[in-house]
């Protein structure tokens, strides 16, 4: 972002998380609250990151490890004579879908409770410092 | 609209990956802390003798030339993209009217200094927007926080609750349930989105969202909601009737807490999504009889009927995004369960629009007009039942697209006339002149 902005930048999407990262602004005369949000919105971004681009990669690689295996026991190579990915049709993957869903779904659990609390944490923030602002107009 | 609004041609250029690097500080007259993102393939590149400077073009511009031809000339150099001194106000938050935004990495700060083919870095850095609320785009963000197409449907299905109900019609009634049930779908469905943000981000149908694009900020979207919401209810309680105010009230609270968080957690967020669905006509009906009898349930039962097609069908070709995203959906979990439900309930909207005539809410024409559709629509859901596959999910979620609206239409049209029995105020199939909405999910 540029040197003079005084507002956060957000970025394209991730590639393994597929969240969009935010470059926060620090104002020179950060108060204590907004510096509170600050970190909590950082906190909070850092942390999905981490867990979406885990999960992402383990499920792309979950997926791969699967559809070879399946290949395997049909026979076939992952990839046909002409070159191409062979790929599994939808009823086939649905069997993966099912059991990546089941797998992690504890995890999902812990996180969305996360989540969740994070959320509410950072509005309550952000109108807190919102309050303020209004308040010394 | 796309993010990138340039492409790039036959760039060859793939998707850049990133990655968090590490903090640092530019020694400034602010503190300015960020973290930027180190490409895979290519890397920042700070040459301070060249740089090219473009302005970020307002909305109204539609002028393209310039641009691309900088765009080769950023192909071939290395470069520093300067952004020029523009005051924020052309710095617009919304990302259809960034056209240009270029950074500019300070040389002493810059640690690596390695070539990057250039054009790369700028169309990545033209993604970088400020997060930066501009009121003309206000509007449109708040149209798709709200997702106003979906509420203006669901605004539909309770008019057709209130045409549908035996009393004459009241206009201003009318006006208030709509108004009063619009404010409280605006406020479900943006508190919805607000809970579900990172979700949302991973999921190709919902990546454009406003908060995952940063458009606007959560506490914007829960004032929005809480603005929207607070004054709905309080129309329907007190223009309309307690019953109806009370049935919004409970839906908002249905649909954002229990369905939001029950779509992570268990299959059953189907059947609580498909009562959400039921409640608005019921909340029509209500409004014009000021209470629940038997037709607001029975219109409340088709909608409920009609979800299950509708949405088992849809989620069948999602499966690999709610299995990746975490949601707990039957077509990932229980395939067979979800066909056989699909199935099971487009037969009973038959049986439904059967009942509706013992109930005098229509004359008996409509369940024999109405049968062809419906047996239409249970020899879908028994194609998606037997054959499991994608062709025949489509069909019967396309088929669930027309198939509502016209039901809705027909019994409106069959709607039982009762103009004679006027010693009594409102007996059951009273006539009225009322319009029917057609309801398009």
């Amino acid at each position: 972002p540029p040197a003079h902005s005084h507002s956060d930048w957000i970025g394209p999407p991730d590639k393994h998380s597929n969240l969009r990262p935010v470059i926060f602004y620090v104002p020179p005369e950060e108060s204590a609250l907004e510096r509170r949000l600050r970190e909590a919105r950082q906190e909070a971004q850092a942390s999905n990151q981490r867990f979406w681009a885990r999960h992402n990669r383990a499920f792309r690689q979950e997926k791969e490890e699967f559809i070879y295996s399946r290949l395997k026991a049909k026979g076939l190579e992952m990839r046909d004579e002409s070159g191409q990915k062979a790929t599994l049709n939808a009823e086939e993957m649905a069997d993966f879908y099912k059991d990546f869903l089941s797998k992690n779904l504890k995890k999902h659990l812990q996180y969305n409770r996360d989540w969740y609390k994070r959320n509410f944490r950072i509005t309550f923030l952000m109108g807190q410092v919102a309050l303020v602002r209004a308040c010394d107009w | 609209a796309g993010l990138f609004v340039w492409r790039l041609r036959n760039t060859g250029v793939p998707q850049i990956p990133c990655q968090f690097v590490h903090h640092y500080r530019v020694a400034n007259n602010r503190l300015i802390t960020f973290q930027y993102f180190n490409f895979l393939k290519r890397m920042y590149v700070t040459q301070c003798n060249k740089d090219l400077s473009q302005r970020a073009k307002p909305k109204s511009d539609s002028v393209v030339s310039p641009f691309q031809e900088l765009q080769q000339l950023d192909q071939e150099k290395k470069a520093v993209h300067k952004i020029s001194p523009v005051s924020p106000v052309h710095q617009s938050g919304s990302e259809t009217s960034n056209r240009n935004k270029l950074r500019e990495m300070r040389s002493a700060a810059e640690t690596e200094d390695s070539v990057i083919p250039v054009g790369a870095e700028s169309k990545e850095d033209r993604q970088w927007k400020e997060m930066k609320l501009q009121l003309e785009d206000l509007p449109g963000i708040l149209a798709r926080l709200s997702k106003i197409k979906l509420t203006a449907l669901v605004v539909s299905t309770t008019s057709t609750g209130f045409a549908m109900a035996p009393v004459p019609f009241e206009l201003s009634c009318f006006l208030l349930a709509s108004l009063g049930t619009g404010l409280a779908s605006c406020a479900a469905n943006s508190i919805n989105q607000y809970f579900e943000v990172p979700f949302d981000s991973n999921m190709n149908r919902t990546k454009n969202r406003p908060l995952v694009r940063g458009q606007i900020s959560p506490l914007l979207a829960i004032c929005f909601a809480a603005s929207c919401g607070i004054p709905g209810i309080a129309l329907l309680t007190l223009g309309v009737n307690p019953l109806t105010g009370a049935l919004g009230a409970f839906n908002i609270f249905l649909y954002t807490c229990c369905y939001t968080p029950l779509k992570r957690m268990s299959i059953a967020n189907t059947w609580v999504g498909a009562v959400v669905g039921a409640i608005p006509p019921m909340m029509g009906w209500t409004a014009a009889t000021g209470s629940l009898d038997a037709g607001a349930l029975l219109l409340g039962g088709i909608l409920y009927s009609w979800q299950f097609p509708h949405f088992n069908a849809l989620s069948w070709g999602l499966r690999e995004d709610y299995s990746r995203g975490g949601y707990c959906m039957m077509s990932v979990t229980h395939p067979g369960l979800c066909r056989r439900v699909a199935l099971r309930h487009c037969l009973a909207l038959i049986g439904l629009s059967t009942v509706a005539p013992v109930l005098n809410i229509t004359t008996w024409t409509f369940p024999i007009i109405s049968l062809p559709i419906n047996l239409y629509i249970s020899y879908l859901g028994f194609r998606f039942y037997r054959d499991a596959d994608r062709s025949s999910s489509r069909k019967l979620f396309f088929c669930s697209l027309w198939h509502l609206p016209m039901l809705l239409l027909v019994m409106f049209t069959c709607k039982k006339s009762v103009l004679e029995k006027e010693d009594k105020g409102d007996l059951p199939g009273g006539s009225h002149e009322t319009a029917m909405e057609i309801r398009l999910p």
